[in-house]
C-alpha cells in the first residue's frame, strides 16, 4: 500500500545525488520504519543494563514499543510491550525490576519473564469459552542476538545472522571489547537522551562527514584551543579532554587524509585522527596490563585499530577508542531521538575511565559544547529540504573515486562522500526490497 | 550601602547567626546570600559570561548532575562539570562570532527563590544554600521551560561570597532534551 503511495523510489535516488522527499516524505518514512528498522538487527541494549533476573529496559524498534528482560536462566528475552489480554502495555517505567511476575495494571493477567503466561485472574470465567485456542503469551521479537555483549532485536522471521549481518561492521565491538585485558565492558549506568528535529539520516551521514568538523565545531574547537594553550602555559601540561574539542579544527588537509570504508548492509568507518594514545604514565600502565593479558603483539594490534566512528546501520554510531555508544531512534520525518552511552572497559585503571568520561560529558551530554551546532546545522536542513528551493542534495564528492574491493568500498579520501553515498545504496535495497 | 554594611557585620562575626540559629540565618546573611543567587542569575540573563564565572572560587565547579542521586561530579556522568577553565571554553564558544547555534535570537529569563540557608560553617563562614529555580528560555520563535533546584556552597572571601560549588538539579534531568543546553541554567 505505502509503496503504491510512493511512486518510484528509483527515481528518488542517485549514485551521486538524492531528492530531498527521502528526508522529508511522511509515507518514505513509514515505509523506512517498516522496511528499514522493523527488518534490521535494531540495538537493544547492552547485556549489563539487566544483570539481574527480572532486571528489564525498554526500547523502540521502528513503531514498535518492546523491552528486553534478563530471564531466570540468564537468557535475555526482548517482548513487545504489550498485554495479550487488552493490549495494555506491561512495562510502565523506562526500565527496572519487574518483581516476581510480569503483571499486567489493568486486569492483572501475569507472565514469566520469558512473556509465557502464569495466571489469569478468575480461570473459571474462561471454562467452557474459546479461550483454550487464544494465545495468552507475549509476544517475542523473532530473533534477538548478541554480540559480545551488545544485544539486538530484529523484528523480521528470517535474515543474516547478527554477525553475518555485521560483517566488517563488528569491529566496533571487537574494539570496544578488546581494550579491556577481560575482553569485556560494563554499561555506565546513565543515559542520556537528546531529541534533534531532524530526519534521521541527517545524524548517520553526519558521523562520517568529515568536511564539516571545521566548519561546524569552529567555535568550539578555537575556544578548546585557547584555553588549552592557557593551561599549557600556567601548568606545562596539556590535559587530553582540551584535545578532544580542539582536534576538531584540524584543517581539511589532515581530515582528508583518513581513510573511510563502506560495507554491505549500510555499514560504513571513518578512520580516527585524535592520536588517543599519548605516552602518559597511567597509559603505559594501563598497556602494561594488555600485554600481559594478551601478549605484547596482540596488544599493539588491538592498540593500532585506526577506528574514529562505525557506523552500524541504521541505527548506531559507535566511537570504540572511547567506548562511546549513540543510538538513534526516528519518531518523525523530522524528529530523531538519540541514546547516548558510555562504557566501563573492565579491568583497567581508573584514569584510562576517566579520560573517555571527559568525552561523554564534554561532547555527548545535554550541555554539549560540540553537538549543539550540529543539531542547529541538521534543523536548518531539514527546513531546507521541506522547501521547494531545489529538489537535489549533491553526495559527489570524490564520486567515480571510490575503490570496490568484493562488497568493500574504500576512500582514501576522508572527505569523500562515498559513506553518505554507501548509505543510500543501502537505502535503496531495503526499500525496494532488493529488487 | 545597607548590602556593604551586612557584608561587613557577616564577615567580622560569622559564627554568631549560626549558634543562635543552626538551621537559619540571621536577616543580612539570608540577604547577602539572595544577592548572590540575583546576581548570578542577572549574569546569565544579562550574557555577562565572565562576570558569571567571577562568582566562582578559583577552584569552584558548576554541576549539573544527570539524576537526582548523584552524591559527587568526580568521575561521574555530568551534564555539566565545570571548573573555571572549561566555563571559559564555554563562554569562548557561545561568543565567537561563528557559534552557529547563536545565531538565531537567544536569551534567558531565571527567577530564582524559595532560598533556605542550610548550614553556617562557624569555623570558616562556609554557607550552604539551597534554593529553587523557574528559567525560560527563548530560541528562534520558541520558549522552552526549565525549573529546579540549586544546591550553592559559598565562601566567605575579601570580595564577599564566591561559589565553592553549585550544584544545579533539573526537573527533568532524565527526561529527553528538546535540542541541548547551550549555558549554564
Amino acid at each position: 500500500m505505502l509503496h503504491e503511495r510512493i511512486p518510484n523510489l528509483k527515481a528518488l535516488v542517485e549514485p551521486d545525488r538524492v531528492h530531498r522527499l527521502c528526508y522529508t516524505d511522511p509515507d518514505i518514512f513509514e515505509l523506512e520504519l517498516a522496511s528499514i528498522f522493523e527488518k534490521c538487527w535494531i540495538y537493544a541494549g547492552h547485556e549489563s543494563q539487566v544483570k539481574k533476573p527480572g532486571d528489564f529496559w525498554t526500547f523502540q524498534v521502528g513503531r514498535q514499543p518492546l523491552a528486553m528482560i534478563r530471564g531466570h536462566g540468564g537468557k535475555i528475552h526482548v517482548l513487545y510491550n504489550r498485554c495479550p489480554h487488552r493490549g495494555t502495555q506491561i512495562f510502565g517505567a523506562r526500565y527496572g525490576n519487574a518483581g516476581d511476575a510480569l503483571t499486567c495494571s489493568y486486569h492483572s493477567w501475569r507472565y514469566h519473564y520469558d512473556g509465557t503466561i502464569e495466571s489469569v485472574p478468575l480461570a473459571r470465567g474462561y471454562e467452557g469459552t474459546t479461550f483454550g485456542s487464544y494465545d495468552c503469551n507475549m509476544q517475542r521479537a523473532p530473533r534477538v542476538e548478541a554480540y559480545r555483549g551488545f544485544v539486538f532485536a530484529s523484528l523480521a522471521e528470517q535474515g543474516p545472522s547478527l554477525v553475518e549481518w555485521l560483517g566488517p561492521a563488528k569491529i566496533a565491538f571487537d574494539d570496544i571489547c578488546d581494550r579491556s585485558p577481560e575482553g569485556e565492558v560494563e554499561v555506565v549506568m546513565n543515559c542520556y537522551r537528546v531529541v534533534q528535529r531532524s530526519n534521521w539520516k541527517f545524524f548517520m551521514e553526519n558521523q562520517l562527514d568529515a568536511v564539516h568538523p571545521s566548519v561546524t565545531h569552529e567555535s568550539t574547537g578555537r575556544a578548546a584551543a585557547d584555553v588549552e594553550f592557557q593551561i599549557q602555559r600556567r601548568t606545562g601540561e596539556k590535559p587530553l579532554h582540551y584535545h578532544m574539542l580542539s582536534a576538531f579544527v584540524i584543517p581539511f588537509e589532515k581530515w582528508d587524509s583518513l581513510e573511510t570504508f563502506g560495507y554491505p548492509y549500510g555499514h560504513t568507518i571513518l578512520g580516527g585522527y585524535m592520536g588517543l594514545r599519548p605516552q602518559d604514565p597511567d597509559t603505559l600502565e594501563y598497556e602494561g596490563i594488555l600485554a600481559k593479558a594478551y601478549g605484547e603483539q596482540k596488544k599493539d594490534e588491538y592498540l593500532s585499530r585506526n577506528i574514529h566512528h562505525t557506523l552500524v546501520y541504521p541505527c548506531l554510531s559507535v566511537q570504540s577508542p572511547l567506548q562511546q555508544l549513540r543510538a538513534i531512534r526516528p519518531i518523525a520525518p523530522d524528529r530523531t531521538l538519540s541514546e547516548i552511552w558510555h562504557f566501563r572497559l573492565k579491568g583497567v585503571p581508573e584514569p584510562i575511565y576517566r579520560r573517555s568520561l571527559w568525552y561523554y560529558n564534554l561532547v555527548n551530554s545535554p550541555a554539549t559544547l560540540v553537538n549543539a551546532d550540529d543539531l542547529e546545522n541538521w534543523q536548518k536542513g531539514q527546513w531546507g529540504l521541506a522547501s521547494r528551493g531545489g529538489d537535489w542534495v549533491s553526495f559527489h564528492r570524490d564520486y567515480g573515486r571510490d575503490r570496490i574491493e568484493g562488497s568493500v568500498t574504500k576512500s582514501s579520501s576522508g572527505c569523500s562522500e562515498m559513506p553518505m553515498r554507501a548509505q543510500f545504496r543501502a537505502w535503496l535495497e531495503y526499500m525496494t526490497g532488493g529488487s | 550601602m545597607a548590602a556593604k554594611k551586612a557584608k561587613r557585620a557577616a564577615a567580622s562575626k560569622p559564627a554568631a547567626p549560626a549558634v543562635k540559629k543552626p538551621n537559619g540565618a540571621g536577616q543580612d546573611l539570608q540577604r547577602e546570600v539572595e544577592q548572590l543567587l540575583y546576581r548570578q542569575a542577572e549574569a546569565l540573563d544579562n550574557k555577562q559570561w565572565q562576570a558569571f564565572i567571577e562568582l566562582f572560587t578559583a577552584d569552584g565547579m558548576y554541576w549539573m548532575p544527570p539524576a537526582p542521586h548523584y552524591t559527587t561530579w568526580d568521575g561521574m556522568p555530568a551534564i555539566f562539570a565545570e571548573d573555571r577553565d572549561l566555563m571559559t571554553v564555554r563562554m569562548k564558544r557561545v561568543t565567537h562570532p561563528h557559534a552557529w547555534s547563536q545565531a538565531p535570537e537567544w536569551g534567558t529569563n531565571h527567577v530564582v527563590s524559595n532560598v533556605v540557608v542550610e548550614k553556617v560553617d562557624p569555623r570558616s563562614g562556609d554557607v550552604h544554600v539551597r534554593s529553587r529555580f523557574h528559567m525560560v528560555e527563548l530560541r528562534r520563535d520558541e520558549l522552552r521551560h526549565f525549573a529546579g533546584a540549586y544546591r550553592h556552597h559559598l565562601k566567605r572571601t575579601k570580595d564577599g561570597f564566591r561559589i565553592k560549588l553549585q550544584r544545579v538539579d533539573m526537573m527533568n534531568s532524565q527526561a529527553p532534551y528538546e535540542y541541548v543546553l547551550q549555558a549554564w541554567v
